[in-house]
């Protein structure tokens, strides 16, 4: 039965939730720009407002910006791929002001600074209740949205019995899985330690343990932050590009893979960290470098494809294909330009995750420097690509110009990297990161202060970026010229998928190998905690 | 289900790169001994100051019977305690660090000492300084307001200098 009366009843709840995450992007950018004029020592030193500063950056990059955009992004394109309407559009649009709610109350003591813990919490700090509070219903709400996400597959599954899930949904849907595993961790962390902590109803609580707990989400976090730009490269760039899909299944086989290996390795960012055991951050270290694999297929896939577009428009030549790519697509660019950062991060990132290398960088500006030019970079170039995708056939509208949609593009991508490639060197020169100045007594300071410069620039040239990007979807919206093309269009692989295996079509195996492989690797160092004797329980500390 | 033939090759050369690469990280670990600051001893943070190890008679740099040399600090809101310590360059050196508060870090740029000090934990960092000189050891956690004006300072000096 091919109803597709209401299909569409996801488009609006889409764009709201785009809208949100953007909102929040731009208040978050704003801040970014007074971040780096006030350590530059451009600007008043206020160490109140900085902290608040880069409390609330943090966490409206990284909680509100993300969350809702890939719900946006999972909304639509399940939606429109499924040709099936939202699971239960009363629930959907409940997650979402549930969501609102959570980010509107913990604003509160974020912006007063009473949450000035940054995003990543750090106990014995304490924070306003109301700011564990609001990060909980931001996540409650959002695991609504994992709820649609499955029942919307499993529907489509049913009534398609034995046909392959389209691609693009099965990426959602691994990465909503992903996103229920992972946010375990940091919703235990919260739940049995924070709230009850910051409320005064337990007195002290173990840090080592809170850390733990944390790292369980903090990693296989960026992979869901990652996932809509992954799902954006297989399914919807190659058509774009003007050539088709290498392959459908190594798609499959890479959200599998993500999926899998990315949750129990969260401890590599405790590599650092006293109550923790050498051999634990060791197992640790090899799930870390098998995620390497499914990167590594996606960017053999992802670049074929573009390759195949490439030729098919007439491009010969060992290279010369790349300069036939349909380039003009702000989707295809922001793939392009997210690439480009990817590879460049990637390296580092593999000197982070290295068990002997880590000291060298721990902490270090290196480190901001590495996950802004990943996520910052590659994650949200392609976040705005899908929306300069998305408006039209959302909207009814064009854009104005596609041309303003790729200069912003190309201002975002240099702007980081005359950010973060200079942050990547006074890491390496010891600077540590979250400092408000300077105060040091060492000669290491004036080598710092030429790239602190520079990384002003940076920060302005993105700030114009974002709002560019603001203004052209907001123009788009109210002033486009009507867009006739409103359905989604996804690429074609090359070879079409006639049979698929049940493993690569469902998650049901993936879900154990995953309860699994968690338990291995979290059972036993979370257990310790309990079972090693003497309380080290502290109490909340003030900012 | 199809998946290309040059695709497979590429399947097979990621999953050796990926264990080369996994190898050549065990291999540099094991055989330079490097491993990351990872004691699991526990300890109460309000009582450092009362008695034992981290009482503040006890901090500073002992030299030992053997030759190598243990430096105990107490990283507390905002500085590191004693604000400066001397060892000798290419010697054994066992850091034992505890918080008196919060959660800091403690880095000396260009070298290995660098670990996370948790309130009710204590770090431990083995090292050796293989360059002589005046080294900043800052603090590279978020510990509260104050946080960039938690330094201190460490001396690599020649050996029998000190």
């Amino acid at each position: 039965m091919e109803t597709t009366m209401d299909y569409k009843n996801g488009d609006k709840l889409s764009i709201s939730n785009y809208w949100v995450g953007l909102l929040a992007f731009l208040v978050a950018s704003i801040l970014g720009v007074y971040q780096v004029a006030e350590r530059a020592g451009f600007i008043p030193q206020s160490v109140e407002l900085y902290f608040a500063s880069i409390s609330t950056h943090g966490v409206l990059m990284g909680f509100v910006l993300t969350t809702f955009v890939i719900m946006g992004f999972s909304y639509f394109t399940a939606c429109r791929s499924l040709k099936q309407p939202l699971w239960n559009a009363k629930l959907a649009w409940f997650g979402f002001y549930l969501t609102l709610f959570g980010v509107l109350l913990a604003a509160y003591p974020l912006l007063t600074g009473q949450a000035s813990v940054m995003y990543t919490f750090y106990p014995p700090l304490a924070a306003h209740p109301v700011f564990y509070i609001g990060a909980t219903l931001l996540v409650v709400g959002s695991w609504v949205w994992v709820l649609q996400m499955i029942m919307m597959t499993l529907t489509w599954k049913k009534a398609h019995p034995g046909e392959a899930v389209p691609l693009v949904q099965f990426g959602n849907t691994a990465n909503a899985l992903l996103w229920a595993w992972t946010s375990v961790g940091v919703a235990s962390e919260v739940l049995m330690q924070l709230i009850p902590w910051s409320l005064g109803l337990i007195d002290e609580i173990d840090v080592g343990l809170a850390r733990v707990l944390f790292s369980w989400t903090l990693h296989a976090i960026v992979y869901f932050w990652l996932f809509p730009a992954y799902i954006a490269m297989y399914t919807l760039m190659p058509k774009l590009a003007g050539g088709r899909l290498f392959s459908d299944e190594m798609g499959r086989i890479s959200f599998i893979m993500l999926l899998v290996i990315s949750v129990p390795i969260g401890m590599h960012h405790l590599y650092m960290d006293p109550g923790v055991s050498a051999g634990w951050k060791f197992v640790h270290m090899l799930g870390t470098f098998a995620v390497m694999m499914p990167t590594l297929l996606t960017g053999f896939t992802v670049i074929a494809s573009m390759e195949l577009a490439g030729r098919l428009r007439g491009g010969t030549g060992l290279f010369g294909w790349i300069a036939k790519i349909n380039w003009k697509d702000p989707l295809v660019l922001s793939v392009g330009l997210g690439l480009l950062m990817l590879t460049i991060g990637g390296f580092g990132g593999a000197i982070n995750a290295a068990y002997s290398m880590n000291a060298m960088v721990h902490n270090t500006q290196w480190i901001t420097g590495h996950f802004h030019l990943i996520f910052a970079g590659t994650v949200v170039v392609i976040y705005m690509g899908t929306a300069y995708h998305f408006w039209p056939k959302i909207t009814g509208r064009k854009l104005i110009s596609d041309a303003h949609a790729r200069l912003q593009l190309w201002l975002w991508m240099w702007g980081m990297f005359i950010l973060t490639i200079p942050w990547h060197y006074i890491g390496l020169l010891g600077q540590p990161r979250r400092i408000s100045s300077m105060p040091y007594d060492t000669p290491l300071v004036e080598r710092w202060d030429f790239h602190e410069m520079l990384m002003v620039v940076g920060g302005v040239m993105l700030l114009v970026s974002a709002v560019m990007l603001i203004v052209n979807l907001y123009l788009a919206q109210t002033k486009g010229v009507k867009e006739d093309n409103t359905e989604l269009e996804l690429s074609v692989p090359v070879h079409p998928v006639v049979s698929i295996p049940k493993v690569l079509n469902g998650f049901a195996l993936w879900n154990w190998i995953i309860l699994v492989y968690l338990v291995i690797s979290y059972g036993y160092p979370i257990l310790h905690f309990f079972i090693s004797g003497d309380s080290v329980g502290v109490t909340p500390w003030g900012v | 289900m199809h998946i290309d033939a040059t695709e497979k090759k590429w399947f097979y050369i990621s999953l050796v790169v990926t264990i080369a690469i996994i190898a050549i990280l065990t291999f540099s670990a094991i055989s330079t001994n490097i491993h990351p600051p990872s004691s699991v001893e526990k300890v109460d943070s309000n009582r450092l100051h009362l008695d034992g190890e981290f009482k503040e008679d006890n901090l500073g740099v002992k030299k030992n019977a053997d030759g190598s040399y243990t430096v105990t600090m107490v990283a507390a809101r905002y500085g590191f305690y004693p604000q400066r310590i001397e060892v000798p360059i290419n010697t054994p050196v066992k850091i034992r660090m505890a918080s008196f508060d919060v959660l800091h870090g403690i880095h000396a740029p260009f070298t290995n000492f660098n670990t996370m000090v948790v309130p009710g934990y204590i770090s431990e960092v083995n090292t050796s300084f293989t360059k002589t000189g005046e080294y900043p050891l800052f603090c590279n956690e978020f510990c509260g307001l104050g946080h960039d004006h938690m330094w201190s300072k460490l001396i690599v000096s020649e050996k029998g200098s000190n």
